[in-house]
């Protein structure tokens, strides 16, 4: 857990800086301060068929950094997942109103061009989705979307994104298998390569581990410690444990609002608020 | 008590319980009888079906032309006839009843226009295919002034349009939400989700369909009467009337000429066994569809 | 500097991409809604161009077409009463047969029949619905027909026939071919329809509310009368309705053996026609205006009856999805 304490300085590259949100449970000195924020989350509610299913929620996503989403279910946090891509906008009846800056625009304005956005922020899902297509076709698919790549660069963007994804050596040789002939782990980490492939600079995780056996998501967590370095990671999962493992900052969220938001090691060792403590120690939940 | 106890376990003799009994009995066996009876007829007929039109399948069946009173032949002309025009109808009708399918279930849903094009869609299913040919006839025959295979094929095209959009509905709606959403996370247009991810999806599902499509109008006889009509001789002139097995079938078998009572036969049995094969072919295919999920 | 002008061209060709893309998923989306109205087009289409055919006849005999019984091409005088007498009595006779066999066979399969033979005898009723009518119009022509003349129908005439008037239906020589051996062949024909569709029905009923009632002691016989049947009633009602809409509607199975004749008798054994064996036996020999039209008229009137009776079909299995919250 020793990143949880990064130098902010050696973060200065890319995104621009951005005043630090002001965040629920902002009783101690604000968590992160200083790092670069990926997304800002601005005095967001969100309505299903006039139900509001978030209040109120602003909280920051840093650059390079994993934040975890805990909290019962129902609570909001997958909803909050499928903000920042905005997949809420496949169903009619569905609102989000307040801001949501990626790198300084803000994504639920209406002017934006939601596949431009799902390009730059990738999604991978609570139970492995690949297409019925090959393994190679399933990580072409999104490259040759925005990308008009030669046969030998497509073959390197789809060799670095398996081994990005730690299933190189497990597919290298049945590329033109069917995605749907590998097992449970190996399909999710093919959705991860997927998702790499497009290069976002976000990636979405919801729930990615609950529908895998111990080992593969042993796996899938040891890639994203990997992935860290290079994206503006979010998670949304019901083990804290996991939570605790791979996440630097964590945001426990109940009832569709934000109850507090820090450092991992501190929310999960010195939380601030009744409710996260009694969650975090297993009293409800 | 130990008494009591095991009377009401027994059965007892007489009463309430012995009436109910008694009708549950009479009852299941009706039942069991009319199973009986519906199975029997329906047996009989594939059996009388097999038993004639067995007799007369032969080399020349399928080498020779539809012959005169009399003489002797074949049913080439009315096989190449019906292949031809449930082509032709195959190829007009999907591509149409995938679209209309893929509105429906895709941009539709819950949309009033979807419900109505969905139950108009539901009564052309079953709408009796007879007035599909005088359609046809009113709108093709009359205004090009002579029959031909063109109105036929397009009779069996607005027969295969229903069953392909109701079965493309009801595929595209099995495939898991969760499969369009990753792939519009990757930043996939709609049509693209529609067209590479479901399709692919769904595609065993509609193939059936396809085929429980061609099946149907193998066998249609009604909408070809007065479309296609039929011709004796060998034709492959769109323009023209065509030979057609169903059509054969019918003129042969009202006839009374015994030979041509036999083709009949033959050609009943060839269609029969076709459709059997395609719908066991579609069922064999949607077992496949469904079993790797 | 480069690096950035390489950016923005990228960035622009993105842009360029999105836009493209917008516009063929409204071209994409807009051609699906086209080919939807077109279905929409073709049942439209049919009924102007029935009610266009039909013109002429209507115009000619008016109201009473639908109340003459006369039929005379050399006069050309046409009336549709005979025929819609035929389609209605074939079609009576079809559901009196097929209605309660295929109950029977439908109790079987969900509630008697070992576990081994469901499945293969509800794909066998499956395949047999997809039988075309012509093989039961031709099966019908050939042995149903004379055996009805051989033994069916002088046995009826000389029981049912004795009894003053339920006699009158079965009076006449018999002919073998008529409304009788039509209206019996179609419900052998319908049995697969509604079979298939009342055990599906049977078997949205949730094992719960069956297995609750077992439970309560009750008979197979009372579980099925008592709770499957009141809660699929209107499905099965549904399959029901369809299995008319294709019996009234249907040709083949019945122009093969209906005789063609145009005319009331009171015997249901005597020769008779239906609006489709009409049409299917005449069309292509109609001379002259008046009779193409007249036969186009009784299509107009088949089509309302077909589309009234599958409407109502329609409605009540949608009726039953909601139910079971599909």
């Amino acid at each position: 857990m020793t990143m949880t304490h990064m130098d902010a300085n050696s973060h200065a590259h890319g995104s621009r800086m951005i005043p630090p949100t002001a965040f629920a449970g902002g009783e101690r000195p604000i968590a992160g301060a200083g790092l670069p924020e990926k997304i800002s989350v601005r005095n967001l509610d969100f309505f299903y068929d006039g139900y509001r299913a978030l209040k109120n929620i602003s909280l920051p996503l840093y650059d390079r950094q994993v934040t975890a989403f805990i909290g019962p279910s129902g609570c909001g946090k997958s909803t909050l997942l499928r903000i920042l891509n905005r997949m809420y906008d496949l169903y009619p009846k569905q609102v989000a109103t307040g801001e949501v800056m990626l790198d300084g625009t803000n994504i639920l304005s209406p002017k934006q061009d939601l596949n431009l956005l799902r390009a730059r922020v990738g999604m991978v899902f609570q139970k492995p989705t690949p297409f019925p297509m090959s393994i190679y076709d399933n990580i072409a698919f999104g490259v040759r979307l925005y990308e008009k790549l030669s046969k030998a660069d497509m073959d390197e963007r789809i060799e670095f994104s398996l081994r990005r994804a730690a299933l190189w050596d497990e597919v290298k040789d049945k590329l033109r298998q069917n995605g749907m002939s590998l097992s449970g782990g190996q399909q999710q980490r093919l959705c991860i390569a997927r998702a790499i492939a497009v290069k976002p600079s976000v990636l979405l995780l919801d729930e990615p581990t609950s529908a895998l056996d111990p080992i593969s998501t042993a796996k899938c967590e040891e890639l994203v410690d990997e992935l860290r370095s290079d994206y503006c990671i979010a998670i949304v999962t019901h083990n804290m444990q996991q939570a605790a493992r791979i996440s630097n900052f964590t945001a426990f969220m109940y009832l569709g609002e934000l109850i507090e938001f820090g450092n991992t090691e501190e929310i999960f060792t010195n939380p601030t608020k009744e409710k996260t403590s009694e969650y975090i120690t297993g009293r409800f939940g | 008590m130990t008494m009591t106890n095991s009377a009401t376990l027994a059965a007892p003799v007489g009463g309430l319980y012995h009436r109910r009994r008694i009708t549950n009995k009479v009852a299941l066996g009706l039942a069991l009888g009319a199973a009986g009876f519906g199975l029997f007829w329906l047996v009989a007929i594939l059996w009388t079906l097999l038993y004639n039109g067995l007799s007369s399948i032969n080399i020349a069946l399928f080498t020779e032309n539809t012959p005169p009173p009399g003489g002797e032949g074949g049913l080439l002309n009315a096989i190449f006839g019906s292949v031809i025009m449930t082509t032709v109808a195959t190829l007009v009708g999907t591509p149409i009843g995938v679209m209309a399918g893929t509105y429906l279930a895709e941009f539709g849903r819950n949309t009033k226009l979807a419900e109505v094009v969905r139950f108009i869609n539901d009564v052309l299913l079953s709408a009796p295919s007879i007035m599909v040919g005088l359609f046809v006839y009113e709108v093709m025959v009359v205004r090009m002034g002579h029959f031909s295979a063109w109105a036929g094929a397009m009779a069996l095209a607005v027969i295969v349009i229903p069953v392909v959009v109701r079965t493309t509905e009801d595929m595209l709606k099995l495939v898991p939400n969760s499969l369009r959403e990753a792939a519009a996370a990757l930043g996939a247009p709609q049509w693209k989700v529609i067209t590479m991810v479901a399709f692919r999806a769904a595609r065993n599902g509609m193939i059936t369909g396809v085929l429980l499509a061609i099946a149907r109008i193998s066998g249609e006889t009604a909408p070809l009467l007065f479309t296609a009509l039929n011709n004796q001789f060998w034709s492959a002139d769109m323009n023209a009337p065509m030979a057609n097995l169903p059509v054969v079938i019918f003129q042969y078998a009202m006839s009374p000429y015994e030979d041509w009572r036999q083709l009949a036969w033959g050609g009943a049995l060839l269609i029969t066994v076709t459709i059997l094969l395609l719908n066991i072919g579609a069922r064999l295919l949607a077992g496949l569809g469904t079993t790797r999920k | 500097m480069t690096e950035i002008a390489l950016a923005l061209t990228e960035q622009a060709s993105t842009t360029r991409r999105a836009r493209r893309q917008r516009l063929q998923d409204a071209a994409f989306r807009n051609a699906t809604l086209a080919f939807a109205l077109l279905v929409l087009l073709i049942l439209g289409g049919v009924t102007v161009s029935l009610i266009d055919g039909a013109l002429p006849a209507l115009r000619a005999f008016g109201f009473g077409f639908v109340a003459t019984e006369v039929w005379n091409p050399v006069s050309e005088n046409f009336g549709a009463l005979a025929p819609i007498y035929g389609t209605l009595v074939t079609s009576i006779i079809a559901m009196a047969v097929g209605i309660p066999v295929s109950f029977g066979i439908a109790l079987f399969i969900t509630e008697m029949c070992p576990a081994w033979l469901k499945r293969p005898l509800g794909v066998a009723i499956e395949l047999l619905a997809g039988i075309p009518s012509i093989i039961y119009g031709i099966w019908g022509l050939f042995v149903f027909a004379p055996f009805m003349q051989s033994t069916v129908q002088p046995f009826l005439i000389s029981t049912l026939g004795q009894i003053p008037g339920l006699g009158n239906l079965f009076m006449g020589p018999p002919y073998g071919i008529g409304i009788l051996t039509a209206g019996l062949i179609l419900g052998i024909m319908v049995l697969p329809f509604i079979t298939s569709i009342t055990r599906d029905v049977f078997e949205t009923v949730p094992p719960m509310v069956r297995e609750s009632a077992y439970g309560l002691g009750a008979t197979t016989w009372e579980v099925v009368w008592n709770v499957v049947l009141p809660y699929t009633r209107t499905g099965v009602m549904g399959g029901v309705m369809l299995g008319l809409g294709r019996a009234l509607g249907e040709t083949m199975a019945v122009t093969f053996v209906i005789g063609n004749a145009h005319r009331i008798s009171s015997s249901i054994m005597a020769p008779g026609t239906t609006i489709s064996a009409s049409i299917a036996n005449e069309f292509t020999e109609a001379v002259g205006d008046v009779y193409t039209s007249s036969l186009v008229a009784l299509g107009l009137i088949l089509f309302l009856i077909t589309f009234a009776v599958l409407s109502l079909a329609k409605l009540m299995l949608l009726r039953l999805q909601r139910k079971a919250g599909v």
